[in-house]
Parts: structure tokens; C-alpha cells; sequence
């Protein structure tokens, strides 16, 4: 059965990585539903987050084609209830809008969004949330026009109290000990 | 391995230098003998440094681009080395890409270096630019694109890394043209770490443990091996595992040649066209050892019946393998010898005496309704099987067999007799018809000292014989047999029988072959009678160089056994009338 996935993969900071990635999916045609990549918290270590909505074999066995290229250092999957995840949207209406009744400043509360930038013409309203939240605010605000719209792909953090990757990283050192002692033998 | 680059030399500074003369001191530092290309614009300055090199560093110019990836392909797949092609930018690279992913699938290392554009020109469609990383992206272990010569040295170093451990896969090198004529300041360091990267897992003593459990407590223990364990430079350890455990094994078709094929455990072959017994024994044994295999769909046929009453046991050096087709029931994650070595001192010493039985039985009847029509037939026209046994018989079972692909490859899979590892050179994932000649000129080159001998069809042959150029050219002593039976046969054979005999556009018109290679140089006879055939095959071994031997085989036969797509390896047929 089909369910949604977010895959994470931390990788060395390196030119066509993205594509490297992406095409493992493209392969299996298996669609992505949302794809964010950033610097994580080392230094020359991006980290990809990644959507889908897939069986379970097919995210581990995408997972493992993942962690085997070279430049990855670490990938997995969690399901959505095993992490903390937010998307990030953008609106545009028009300030008249605004001006002519207090319903969107209601809107505004009630979503928890907050106005980035007012002019003349338009406003900017951000709010952060799961996707059904910030499409819920788009369709409130879209009874008034809304201009421009926009939302991020999504960003997921694990419930475990520190970064895996830091302890992975730990394990990996010990792990090339290892293998130098097997060298040896 | 002597050579003259100043990283050899201790003490000495290093060296300003220009990127290709780098390129070319690299290979020479990770031990590169040999190599195969072909120049054109955007690699003309490695090739010009090469002619100061020629002496310790020997070039085979192919015909094809394809010809240069599959003779580094056969090189590497008989010496256990890298194999290295080079190639220019746009078509010459294009060119080399059915090796490339022939190699990834069959985990054979290689390094092919391709020229580019220069950097300034990326991206603007310039003469012969094409996106080489783009397109070899999915085809690759790694690569990456070089545009400065600063970073030849590390980036050929990383290269040689990554293709020859772990799983051996082939890397592409893509050099811009500027980076070639740049100036350098060389040293040489080998890569011996990447932090992403672990080629390797130690064994984990606990799942050994359980491993040899189940193994000791086994009835039927049955083991198959792949192209893992000659990767691995695990033979004498599987061959000491079989030893002691006394378990029947059988091969998958990479994993020919790893250990005698006359060594009483060795049951023969997997899959769609290997033996009878090694097929439904699947099926019925109880504790299934995998050992360096990736359980292909032409091993297992449908998988949703595959050796489902068996605990599986898979040794695997790719984590990404374990449980992608078969689910196992304990994954060894570690090379094939290192692994196979720990688990031997945990199994008990044992004979199954009841259980090889059973194997000879379906070995009888193989033979009985198969081997003995193939190797001895009743009517007129050759087999192929009949060509591969003598020519295995004649070089008491030592050459270093090559094979093209249809039925010619599966009756040299079948017939051939080995007594040594690494004596066999086919595509197997990937199939690749054209493979087998220049295939075979690399094998000649990675193991000079032996008898090399490429079986190939009428088709197979005119996808590649431009080679023959190459062959008379280096005078590589390469011992071709053509098995013409004047049709694609392996398709026709399908066509046969499961598209109601409806040969569409498999009859193929082929030129004298021997007039062909007479037009080379290279000396050939061809063969129309049973009675001519050893007089002619013992005058192409006595040949010194090359010889083209072709020999008309009857041309409506079928390779048997066979594991119909789709059906179970226990549905295995022995002949065409199980079909009806
Ligand atoms: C490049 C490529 N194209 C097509 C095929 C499909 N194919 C598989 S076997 C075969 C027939 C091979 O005919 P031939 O070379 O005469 O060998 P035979 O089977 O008769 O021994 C074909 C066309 C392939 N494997 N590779």
C-alpha cells in the first residue's frame, strides 16, 4: 500500500549530486512530491529531504540506491508521524483587500500567518504549517484574489534528541578502523 | 610493475607538467599497462603525451569507440585489473556508453577517460559537446567532469579507487580540453579513503553464527555462485567451504569458470538456459547459500515462486542487493572470500550423500534428453554444442572463453569445461550482441599467455567486425569462431516457440566471412561438414596469431533447457513438447 515517505539523505557537498539522486526515482518512475536541499548543520554536508508516496519496498529499495552513491554519506526514510516537518508558503493579495474589510487580518490570526511586506498594491502574508494548513489559508484568501502564491518543499526533523548524522558519523570513523584492522589480518 | 613517473622516485620534487602528461603519469602510477581509444579533437593533448609514453604504457587502437570499452572490459574481466579506454568528446563518447552500462551491470571496473569541450565552451552546444556526465550518470559507479588540470591527479586516483573496490563498477572521467593543455604541479598520491564511501563491512559475528546454524542443520543445503567470489579472489575459499560442508553448488552464468567444472560439488548452471538439476533443486532444498549473486530474473525465472521453502542465506558485498529481489532469511554483507573464509570454520565437516544423489538423477535425465542429442547428434547438421566441446577439448579445458550473445553464448555457457578462474568473458546483465570480438582482443591482452577463444554468432559478429582491424593490426592471437546458422537465433528460437514459428526479420544474410578476414590478413577456413570440423579447429589452435573459423551450424536448433519467461525454475523444460 501506498503511503507518504520522507526520505532524508546527507551527502558530501558535490556537483550533479541532485541529478544523481533524482534520477533513481525518474528510473522507477516514481514521482516526487517535494524535494528541499540545504547545508545541514556541518559544514560541506547537504542534506536532502525528500517526499514521496510510495510502497514501503520501493522507499527501501530507493533508500539503498540513495545510500549507495558515493558522495552520500547517510540515507533513510521515516514515516510522517516519526518526524516534525513544516512547509513554508507565500501569498500575495491586494492591500485594498486588506483595507476594505478586517476579514483577512482575521484570516491572518486565525492561521498564525504573519504580513512580510505591505505596499501600496499588494501585501505578503507567510505561514508555515503542513501542507492542508497552508492550503487552507490559500482558500480563505483566495475569496478576496489571491495575486501570487507560493509554497516550499518540505522540511522534517526526527523526534530523537540529537542529529543522527553526528552519531553516524562517529560510527563511520570506528567503522574504517575496522576495516584497516581486516587489511591487516 | 616498473615505471617512470617521478611519484616512483623518492626525493623528487614535484614537477610542473601539463594536465594530459599528468593523465598519463597517473595511469602509470595505479600500474596501467595497457589501455584502448580513440583520439579526436577534444583529446588530441593526452594523445599527444601518450607518444612520449608508448613504450611503458601500450595503446590499442580500436575501430569503434564500443570496440575500446569492450576490449577494457575483456582485459579486465580476465586480469583482474582495471580496464582503462579513452575516448573524444560527443560521438566518441556516446560511443563508449553500451560498455558502460554492460560493465555497471556486470561489475567490472573500469576507468574511461573522455575529452570535452573547453571549460569556456561548456554548455553553449560547441562542436562535439555533449553532456557526458549527464548521460553516463546513470550508467556509472561514479564521475565526475575535470576542468582544471590541478585536479587530474586526485581525480584519476579517486577514480581507480572507487571502480576497483567494493563492487567493482566502471567511472567516467570527463576532461575538458583546457584542463588537458594547463600546466600542473604533479605528485601522485593513491586514494586509499573516501569518507562517503565504504566500499566494504566488516562480518558481523553474530549473523555467521546464525548463518552456520542453519547451515548444520540443514538437509539440503544448496549453494549458488556468482561473479562475487572471482571478484573477490574468493575461489580457494569457496572451493575449501564446499570441501568441508560437502553442499552441492551450482553457478550463475558470471559465476562460470570460479571453480572446476568437473569438481564433484559443482552441480553446473542457473538460470533460463543452465541445467536441469541446478534449476528444480531450487526448489526443493531447504537452506540456500547465495554467494556473490544479485539474484537476476534470469536466475530466479518468476520470483514469487522462487526457493520459497528455503531459509536464504545471501554473502554480499552490496547492501543495496540484500532483500531487492529475494528476501533473505540472514544477509552476510562482506566480500565473498573474507566471508566465506569466517563462515567455513563455524560449519560442520558432513557429506550429503541422499541429497547429490538427486542431482545425479536429474543430471541423467539431462543428459538423456538434452546433452547426448546436443553433443552427439543423430542428424547431419553441427550443433553448436559439438563445436564448444571440442574446442574446450582440444585446449584441455585452459583457454579463456569468450562468447558474443544469443544461443551461441548459452551453448558456450553449457559445453565449456573449466579448469581455471577467470576464465570466462560474457555479458550477462545487459546481453550485449557485438560484445564477444573485442572482448576478446582484451582478454588476449590481460592474459597474453593463453588461449583465448570467442565464440560469437552470425549476427553478434556484424555488429562489431570492424575489431578484425584491430586484431590484424596488433596481431592479437585471437581464435574466433563464428557458429553461423544463417538467423538471430535466440530469437528466431523464441519466435519458435512462443510466436507461432513467425520468423519476423530474423533470417540474416551474412558476407564469406573468411574472405572477410582474409581481406585483414588473418588466416580462416570454414566448416560445412561434421567430418572436416576437428582436422579445422586443430589447424586454427596450431595457427600462430589470429584465425576465423566459421562453421555452419544446423539452423533451426534450440538451446535446452529452458526456463520459459514467466514460469517457475521447477517449470523447466527439457524439450519444445513440453510446451504443447
Ligand atoms: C545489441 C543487441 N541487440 C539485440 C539483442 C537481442 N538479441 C538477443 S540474442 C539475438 C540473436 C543473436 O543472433 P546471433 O548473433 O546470430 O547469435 P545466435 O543466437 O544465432 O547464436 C538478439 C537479436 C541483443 N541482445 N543485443
Amino acid at each position: 500500500m501506498k503511503q507518504e515517505f520522507i526520505i532524508t539523505a546527507y551527502s558530501e557537498n558535490h556537483i550533479g549530486l541532485l541529478n544523481r539522486i533524482t534520477i533513481i526515482f525518474t528510473r522507477r518512475k516514481v514521482n516526487i512530491e517535494s524535494l528541499t536541499v540545504s547545508q545541514s548543520a556541518l559544514k560541506g554536508i547537504s542534506k536532502f529531504t525528500i517526499v514521496v508516496n510510495e510502497t514501503k519496498d520501493r522507499v527501501v529499495n530507493i533508500v539503498k540506491q540513495i545510500d549507495k552513491q558515493i558522495e552520500v554519506l547517510k540515507a533513510f526514510y521515516n514515516t510522517n508521524d516519526e518526524m516534525i516537518f513544516q512547509e513554508i508558503a507565500l501569498y500575495k493579495v491586494p492591500t485594498v483587500a486588506l483595507m476594505e474589510s478586517d476579514q483577512i487580518e482575521k484570516m491572518i490570526r486565525l492561521h498564525n500567518a504573519r504580513i512580510l511586506e505591505i505596499t501600496r498594491e499588494y501585501t505578503v502574508i507567510e505561514k508555515t504549517g503542513h501542507e492542508e494548513e497552508t492550503q487552507a489559508l490559500f482558500e480563505g484568501l483566495n475569496t478576496f484574489g489571491v495575486l501570487q502564491f507560493i509554497r516550499s518543499g518540505r522540511i522534517a526533523i526526527t523526534r530523537s534528541p540529537i542529529e543522527r548524522l553526528s552519531e553516524f558519523l562517529k560510527e563511520r570513523d570506528s567503522l574504517f578502523e575496522k576495516l584497516e584492522e581486516k587489511k591487516k589480518i | 610493475m616498473t615505471s617512470l613517473t617521478n611519484d616512483n622516485i623518492p626525493g623528487q620534487e614535484p614537477e610542473e607538467i601539463t594536465g594530459s602528461e599528468a593523465v598519463i603519469r597517473s595511469l602509470i602510477a595505479e600500474g596501467v599497462d595497457t589501455i584502448f581509444g580513440y583520439p579526436g579533437g577534444a583529446i588530441m593533448p593526452v594523445y599527444d603525451a601518450l607518444h612520449d609514453h608508448h613504450h611503458n604504457l601500450k595503446h590499442v587502437l580500436t575501430r569503434h569507440e564500443q570496440g575500446a570499452v569492450h576490449a577494457a572490459q575483456g582485459y579486465a574481466r580476465v586480469s583482474g585489473k582495471v580496464g582503462v579506454c579513452i575516448a573524444t568528446s560527443g560521438p566518441g563518447a556516446t560511443n563508449l556508453i553500451t560498455g558502460i552500462a554492460d560493465a555497471l551491470i556486470d561489475s567490472t571496473p573500469l576507468v574511461c577517460i573522455t575529452g570535452q569541450v573547453l571549460s569556456g565552451l561548456l554548455g553553449t552546444d560547441a562542436f562535439q559537446e555533449s553532456d557526458v556526465i549527464g548521460i553516463t550518470m546513470p550508467v556509472t559507479k561514479w564521475n565526475y567532469q575535470i576542468t582544471s588540470a590541478e585536479e587530474i591527479p586526485e581525480a584519476i586516483a579517486r577514480a581507480f579507487y572507487i571502480a576497483s573496490t567494493g563492487r567493482p563498477g566502471p567511472v567516467v572521467l570527463d576532461i575538458t580540453k583546457d584542463a588537458q593543455f594547463a600546466k600542473v604541479l604533479y605528485s601522485y598520491a593513491k586514494c586509499v579513503k573516501i569518507r562517503s564511501y565504504v566500499p566494504e563491512y566488516p562480518a558481523d559475528k553474530e549473523l555467521l553464527r546464525k548463518a552456520a546454524d542453519l547451515i548444520n542443520n540443514a538437509k539440503k543445503p544448496y549453494l549458488l555462485y556468482g561473479q562475487g567470489v572471482m571478484l573477490s579472489g574468493g575461489e580457494k575459499e569457496l572451493i575449501s567451504f564446499l570441501d568441508k560442508s560437502g553442499i552441492p553448488a551450482a553457478g550463475t552464468l558470471l559465476g562460470l569458470s570460479s571453480i572446476p567444472t568437473d569438481h564433484p560439488l559443482n552441480m553446473g548452471m542457473l538460470g533460463m538456459h543452465g541445467n536441469y538439476g541446478p534449476n528444480i533443486k531450487t526448489n526443493q532444498c531447504d537452506v540456500l547459500i547465495a554467494v556473490g549473486m544479485r539474484f537476476d530474473d534470469r536466475v530466479t525465472g518468476t520470483v514469487g515462486t522462487y526457493a520459497k521453502q528455503a531459509k536464504i542465506i545471501h554473502i554480499e558485498i552490496d547492501p543495496a542487493e540484500i532483500d531487492k529481489n529475494v528476501k533473505t532469511d540472514v544477509a552476510l554483507i562482506g566480500d565473498a572470500k573474507h566471508t566465506l573464509r569466517l563462515l567455513s570454520h563455524l560449519v560442520q565437516a558432513k557429506q550429503h550423500p541422499e541429497w547429490l544423489a538427486e542431482f545425479k538423477a536429474a543430471k541423467d535425465v539431462e543428459e538423456e534428453k538434452v546433452i547426448k542429442n546436443d553433443l552427439a547428434p543423430q542428424k547431419a547438421g553441427m550443433t553448436m554444442a559439438e563445436v564448444v566441446r571440442m574446442a574446450s577439448d582440444l585446449t584441455d579445458n585452459r583457454a579463456v572463453v569468450v562468447t558474443d550473445v544469443g544461443q551461441n553464448q548459452m551453448a558456450a555457457a553449457r559445453y565449456t569445461k573449466f579448469e581455471d578462474s577467470r576464465s570466462w568473458v560474457t555479458s550477462g546483465g545487459l546481453g550485449t550482441m557485438g560484445f564477444g570480438l573485442p572482448a576478446a582482443m582484451g582478454a588476449k591482452l590481460g592474459a597474453p599467455d593463453r588461449e583465448v577463444v570467442v565464440f560469437t554468432g552470425d549476427g553478434g559478429m556484424q555488429m562489431t567486425l570492424q575489431e578484425l582491424g584491430t586484431i590484424a593490426q596488433e596481431k592479437l592471437a585471437v581464435k574466433i569462431v563464428i557458429l553461423n546458422n544463417h538467423f538471430l537465433g535466440m530469437v528466431r528460437q523464441w519466435q519458435e516457440l512462443f510466436f507461432e514459428k513467425r520468423y519476423s526479420f530474423t533470417e540474416i544474410l551474412s558476407p564469406d566471412f573468411v574472405k572477410l578476414a582474409d581481406a585483414y590478413g588473418i588466416p580462416g577456413s570454414a566448416v560445412n561438414h561434421r567430418e572436416d570440423l576437428e582436422r579445422e579447429m586443430k589447424k586454427m589452435f596450431d595457427t600462430d596469431g589470429p584465425y576465423l573459423l566459421e562453421v555452419h551450424i544446423e539452423k533451426e536448433d534450440n538451446i535446452f533447457p529452458m526456463v520459459p519467461q514467466g514460469k517457475s525454475v521447477a517449470q523447466i523444460i527439457l524439450s519444445a513438447d513440453e510446451l504443447k
